[in-house]
């Protein structure tokens, strides 16, 4: 695998099938998320760390034990467990380090909203057949899109929290609705990359 | 609080989807006609409510330290079944939903009712506000996909109702459109709820 191929996932998933926008994964924590731009850089950070990590630790269980013992549809039980395993550590190891860090972590930002788009990513890499390289190329990008669309649209949060929203529409739908057009504007990305 | 009406409760005033914006990668992922919106929901519910009956059962025999775990394992385990029974019996609906269905075990909707479950909430109680939450999520699902397939095709379980003149948006029919019309759609429900 070149590094053109290579590069065509990475701009592919960040910018062009965007796994929030797009493919509509790790919605919960956009929509549900923090208001400090500071925090939700942590999290996508964390986020990006764990994808890459389970889209490595996934493709080996995939190819080398799953696929070897005709066991392929038992791959939602095992990479469910590989992904909590993997949180755990996550939270253990955030847990530990400088208070700032914890904290802006563990207000109102639980990891395990993610879950979903880590999930959906090491799912996708089966789905397309990528092998270890670009499996990893994979969880990386999707990461970075999902840190790109949480920052983007926190800090729109901040402005529609002075906007006069309608009260039936405070909080999670003027967000969707918020999301949806940016998802709109992404879509100018299309045909940025030719599959 | 009676049994009925806290099946009424779950279905509609704290709905899964609309009130607690739960779940919300599926509904918007595959709300695209009303065939997948129905089949969506249906096997979150089923997955729903097993998991809770399961979560229930198991859940008291567990230290709480190995309940997440456990957890976890009936949840993935239930999506299995329904992804395996999906692509036996029903090709075409598994191949229209595609990855949403191995991601139902990461619902956010299965989860909080599962672990409530596991905690020692009773079983009858379990699975009727399982059942509500379910159904619920089932319900708002094929609003949201209806508005879509009618306003982004022209068309409802896949049977033309619009007639030749008819515009669609075909903006509804792919990812940004979900997110505005789910968000629409939660808004009038807000709206609505907060009325009576």
């Amino acid at each position: 695998m070149g590094v053109d191929k290579l590069l065509t996932i990475a701009v592919g998933t960040i910018l062009v099938n965007n796994v929030v926008l797009v493919r509509l994964l790790g919605l919960c924590p956009v929509a549900g998320g923090s208001r400090q731009v500071r925090s939700t850089l942590i999290l996508g950070l964390v986020v990006t760390c764990l994808m890459t990590v389970a889209s490595v630790a996934t493709f080996g269980i995939y190819s080398r034990v799953l696929l070897p013992l005709h066991l392929a549809y038992g791959k939602t039980l095992a990479f469910m467990l590989v992904i909590a395993v993997l949180l755990w550590a996550a939270e253990a190891v955030t847990a530990r380090r400088a208070s700032g860090f914890s904290l802006a972590f563990h207000r109102g930002l639980p990891l395990t909203t993610a879950n979903c788009a880590v999930l959906g990513v090491a799912l996708i890499n089966v789905e397309k057949a990528y092998d270890l390289l670009a499996a990893a190329a994979n969880g990386a990008a999707a990461g970075l899109g999902f840190t790109l669309v949480l920052v983007l649209v926190t800090g729109l949060r901040e402005r529609i929290e002075l906007s006069p929203v309608p009260g039936s529409f405070k909080g999670a739908p003027v967000i969707l609705v918020l999301t949806g057009l940016v998802a709109l504007a992404f879509l100018g990305f299309s045909g940025l990359v030719i599959e | 609080m009676s049994l009925g009406r806290e099946l009424a409760d779950a279905l509609l005033g704290r709905n899964p989807l609309l009130g607690g914006a739960l779940g919300l990668c599926p509904a918007l992922a595959v709300s695209t006609s009303l065939k997948n919106g129905v089949g969506i929901g249906l096997a979150t519910a089923a997955v729903v409510v097993g998991s809770v009956a399961l979560a229930a059962l198991v859940g008291r025999a567990l230290p709480a330290r190995a309940r997440m775990l456990a957890l976890v394992v009936v949840t993935a385990g239930l999506a299995t079944a329904a992804d395996v029974i999906m692509t036996k019996h029903m090709p075409t609906l598994r191949a229209g939903l595609g990855i949403y269905v191995p991601l139902i075990a990461t619902n956010c909707i299965v989860f909080g009712d599962a672990r409530a479950a596991a905690q020692g909430a009773g079983l009858v109680r379990s699975l009727v506000s399982g059942l509500g939450a379910g159904l619920g999520f089932a319900g708002a699902v094929v609003v949201v996909s209806a508005i879509r397939e009618v306003a982004g095709s022209g068309k409802l379980w896949d049977v033309a109702v619009a007639g030749p003149n008819f515009n669609p948006a075909l903006m509804l029919t792919i990812a940004p459109g979900g997110l505005i019309a789910l968000g629409l759609v939660m808004g009038v429900f807000n709206r609505l709820r907060h009325r009576s």
